[in-house]
């Protein structure tokens, strides 16, 4: 592929990325008060940075393009913000503008009030996982998409243990061992890919690697270095009780974006740097371990007692469906099923995102206010707390694929590419894993929904911003079904793999 | 000829024999001691390869700083006492790990033996751009320049690694001194040392920081010496870290990276792209934001090795 041009529009997802970690760095000397103001300042901008990127890679039909120092690669390094790129810096400034002013009820700071040890971190943490995420989907170079993995890893990893319990603390740990065993392969990987081809941009690279022993072992490094991060089974041990021990809105930008920075990158990798390398029985492999997840994470989410490991085992499900894109893809790149596979994998990243945000939220806002979260005593929590339950049950639906959602559309997707390109047994998958989603949604309404027992009601509560919040982002995971398929063409923008 | 392939005999065994035996000491001691070994010797295999940035860095960080880290670490479990110890894992998941160890192993030497010869790589096009960038050491011409923004966002995420190590402290204690403190100590080794070597250390770190432009050296490796001097006066209980809370402290730690950024987004407004730098004071603008850079990792690191503010801290 050619090396590439800077877009006046590049800028855009440029700052995208360095303004929120700028902020990041600013927020330690200013302290929990004057991060959270910062944080809650940068929202808008940051969501108008996206929209921008987003508005000008579909209306130019090209991906943004930025060469840092005007240096361009292999010298140099690139930030190329593609259809996918685009799609998911909007998804991420979305969510995170809703955790953001969610937490202000958890981790605001009133004014002459004391800094509080969770406070001082969230707000920090918060945005370095915002810069982090828009670096993994916009960077084009194998290392920066390492640093972009440590920024992640790093203000996710103290998320999960913010609340400082004994068992959160184990579980950040064995996250840690996971992510930094990742960190390590991909690196390992990066360095093979160096050797092989002097030079790591993903642009330049693309086609030019064929099927010699070093790029096959740095495949099969950094592969597997990034399915630990994504938590794709067997290798998700860490998710459930990591996604589960945080608090609501540490949970809630853990599932729906820190698991989808590695996703993407490895996407990268094999739709971008090895697209001329033959690798559809990889894919099988890949797409067969997503079918396991999808199965075993949603069977595993039936039979939670608790609300939040259930919630977090089915992320361990729904990030199964990303994976079914990989062979449909890999297939017959240049053909309309591929192109539909594509768009069903990127609409099941970013509906599942909304979806699992605002069910995290939710369920957060349910446990803080009957105070456990043991599903078989919730009955009565419908007529005490609607909105909520509401939440759950309408990301719900976008995480079973029930038609008009979001996940409806990305599941439809995926699941007419299976059929098209002759590989059915992937969209029985589809169907069993909605099945089962479907149990374990209907498992939490139907006991939410009886009226209570013999335990006395918490007093109604009138719903507040929190609640609207967590409403907000879950009607949101089912309008992406409203939306015309024909404007995901978006995603397309800019794929790489295809035929010139 | 011959000296020099024995000499890289004598090291590739070494070091293989020093790995063997951190997995194999018995002793936290005896595993540390030898894990600080082995990063020395792995310090004079980059030197064999000619290439003295990493060796360097290899001396100061991969040997130095993480051995210290790991003392401290153990000093830390050894006073806890009542504190768990994770049991050794079993028979069977040792023989797993054993494999899994081995067949990357096998699988990187056949790689790296199967790799296209000469290597393909940028060394050329650096050397060619150099000028460019009004510096004499490539390596800084990559991390500086070419590569700015990868060494922009690293020293971020050491910020961010600082927050994340606070964060782990109780409720109660974190907005203490950072570390469990140490008791004073007016003789024995450690007082001397901590009076004698850092005169010697901040020279040094000064220096290698100094001819990084134009020679080997440069940021991280100055901020490891700078960041062991500060340690080892530490260590000697001769000096009172600011606490957590303490507004110059964490200026300190943030200063450098909140430079570098501003300056990319000067380059933005005034060149029209994130870091470009301005022509004719590329070489100043770089010293500028090195030597900020250097206070700033050498706090970070050093206080990465000191660790989140204990409970057995003095209120």
């Amino acid at each position: 592929m050619p090396p590439l041009a800077a877009t006046g529009s590049g800028l855009l997802p440029m700052l995208a990325v360095v303004l929120p970690v700028l902020a990041m760095v600013v927020a330690l000397p200013l302290g929990a008060r004057g991060a959270e103001r910062m944080t809650i300042a940068l929202l808008l901008p940051g969501f108008l940075l996206a929209l921008g990127t987003a508005i000008a890679v579909q209306s130019s039909g090209a991906p943004a393009i930025h060469l840092l120092g005007h240096w361009s690669p292999p010298l140099g390094l690139a930030f190329r913000a593609d259809g996918l790129a685009a799609a998911m810096l909007l998804a991420a400034a979305i969510v995170i503008a809703a955790v953001a002013l969610f937490a202000r009820g958890g981790f605001g700071v009133r004014s002459g009030a004391p800094e509080t040890r969770t406070a001082f971190a969230f707000w920090p943490l918060l945005l370095a996982l915002w810069g982090g995420i828009n670096l993994a989907v916009v960077a084009n170079d194998l290392f920066t998409l390492y640093v972009a993995l440590e920024l992640l890893t790093f203000a996710a990893m103290p998320l999960v243990c913010l609340e400082g319990k004994r068992e959160t603390i184990e579980a950040a740990l064995r996250y840690l061992m996971f992510a930094l065993l990742g960190s390590v392969l991909y690196l390992l990987g990066v360095a093979l890919i160096y050797g092989s081809a002097g030079t790591l941009d993903i642009t330049l690279l693309s086609g030019r690697l064929g099927l010699e022993a070093p790029v096959i072992v740095a495949a099969a490094l950094m592969t597997a270095g990034l399915l630990a991060k994504t938590a794709l089974l067997p290798l998700h041990l860490w998710l459930p009780s990591a996604h589960a021990g945080a608090p609501a809105a540490a949970s809630a930008v853990l599932s729906a974006l820190v698991v989808k920075g590695s996703f993407v990158i490895l996407v990268r990798l094999w739709f971008g740097v090895l697209a001329a390398t033959p690798s559809l029985p990889a894919m099988q492999i890949l797409a067969g371990l997503g079918a396991a997840a999808i199965l075993l994470g949603s069977a595993a989410a039936l039979a939670q007692p608790r609300l939040k490991l259930l919630v977090a085992y089915s992320t361990v499900a729904q990030i199964g469906y990303l994976f079914l894109m990989f062979p449909l893809v890999a297939g017959m790149p240049d053909s309309e099923t591929a192109a539909k596979a594509w768009t069903g994998g990127s609409v099941q990243a970013i509906s599942h995102a909304f979806a699992k945000a605002a069910m995290f939220l939710a369920v957060g806002l349910m446990a803080a206010r009957v105070g456990h979260d043991r599903i078989a005593d919730l009955a009565g929590t419908a007529r005490h707390m609607p909105v909520p339950l509401l939440t759950f049950g309408l990301a719900g639906l976008t995480l079973m694929g029930v038609p008009p959602s979001g996940g409806f559309a990305a599941k439809w997707l995926l699941l007419s590419a299976a059929i098209e390109a002759g590989q059915w047994w992937w969209a029985l998958v589809v169907l069993g894993g909605g099945l089962l989603t479907g149990g374990y949604v209907y498992r939490v309404l139907s006991v939410s929904l009886t009226s209570s027992g013999a335990l006395a009601p918490p007093a109604p509560q009138p719903p507040g911003t929190p609640d609207a919040i967590a409403l907000g982002l879950a009607v949101l995971s089912v309008a992406l079904g409203f939306v015309p398929l024909a404007s995901f063409g978006l995603v397309q923008v800019g794929r790489m793999g295809l035929a010139p | 000829m011959i000296a020099g392939l024995a000499v890289d005999v004598l090291l590739a065994a070494g070091s293989l024999g020093l790995a063997l035996g951190v997995i194999r000491a018995r002793r936290v001691f005896t595993a540390i001691a030898l894990f600080i070994a082995h990063g020395l010797l792995l310090a004079l295999a980059w030197v064999r390869l000619d290439a003295l940035d990493v060796a360097l860095t290899e001396a100061a960080i991969g040997a130095g700083l993480s051995g210290v880290l790991l003392l401290a670490a153990r000093h830390r479990l050894a006073r806890g006492g009542s504190e768990r110890t994770t049991e050794a894992p079993g028979r069977v998941a040792t023989i797993f790990i054993g494999l899994g160890c081995a067949c990357i192993t096998v699988a990187l030497g056949y790689a790296v033996l199967a790799l296209p010869k000469p290597a393909p790589g940028l060394a050329a096009e650096v050397a060619a751009n150099l000028a460019a960038t009004e510096l004499g050491n490539p390596v800084t011409g990559v991390l500086m320049v070419f590569r700015g923004l990868d060494t922009l966002l690293e020293a971020a995420v050491l910020v961010l690694a600082v927050i994340g190590v606070w964060s782990l402290a109780p409720d109660a204690t974190w907005r203490g001194t950072p570390g469990a403190p140490w008791p004073a100590v007016t003789d024995g080794p450690r007082a001397l040392l901590a009076r004698l070597l850092p005169p010697i250390g901040i020279v040094v770190a000064v220096h290698i920081l100094w001819v990084g432009a134009d020679a080997p050296g440069g940021k991280f490796q100055a901020a490891a010496i700078l960041a062991a001097m500060g340690l080892l006066v530490w260590f000697a209980g001769l000096v009172r870290v600011p606490p957590t809370a303490s507004w110059p402290l964490r200026a300190t730690i943030a200063a450098g990276p909140a430079l570098f950024m501003a300056i990319g987004l000067a380059g933005l407004a005034v060149e029209g792209a994130f870091l470009a730098y301005p022509e004719g004071l590329v070489k100043p603008t770089i010293l500028i934001v090195e030597f900020v850079l250097a206070a700033s990792v050498a706090a970070a690191l050093a206080l990465l090795v000191m660790g989140a503010p204990s409970r057995d801290a003095p209120p």
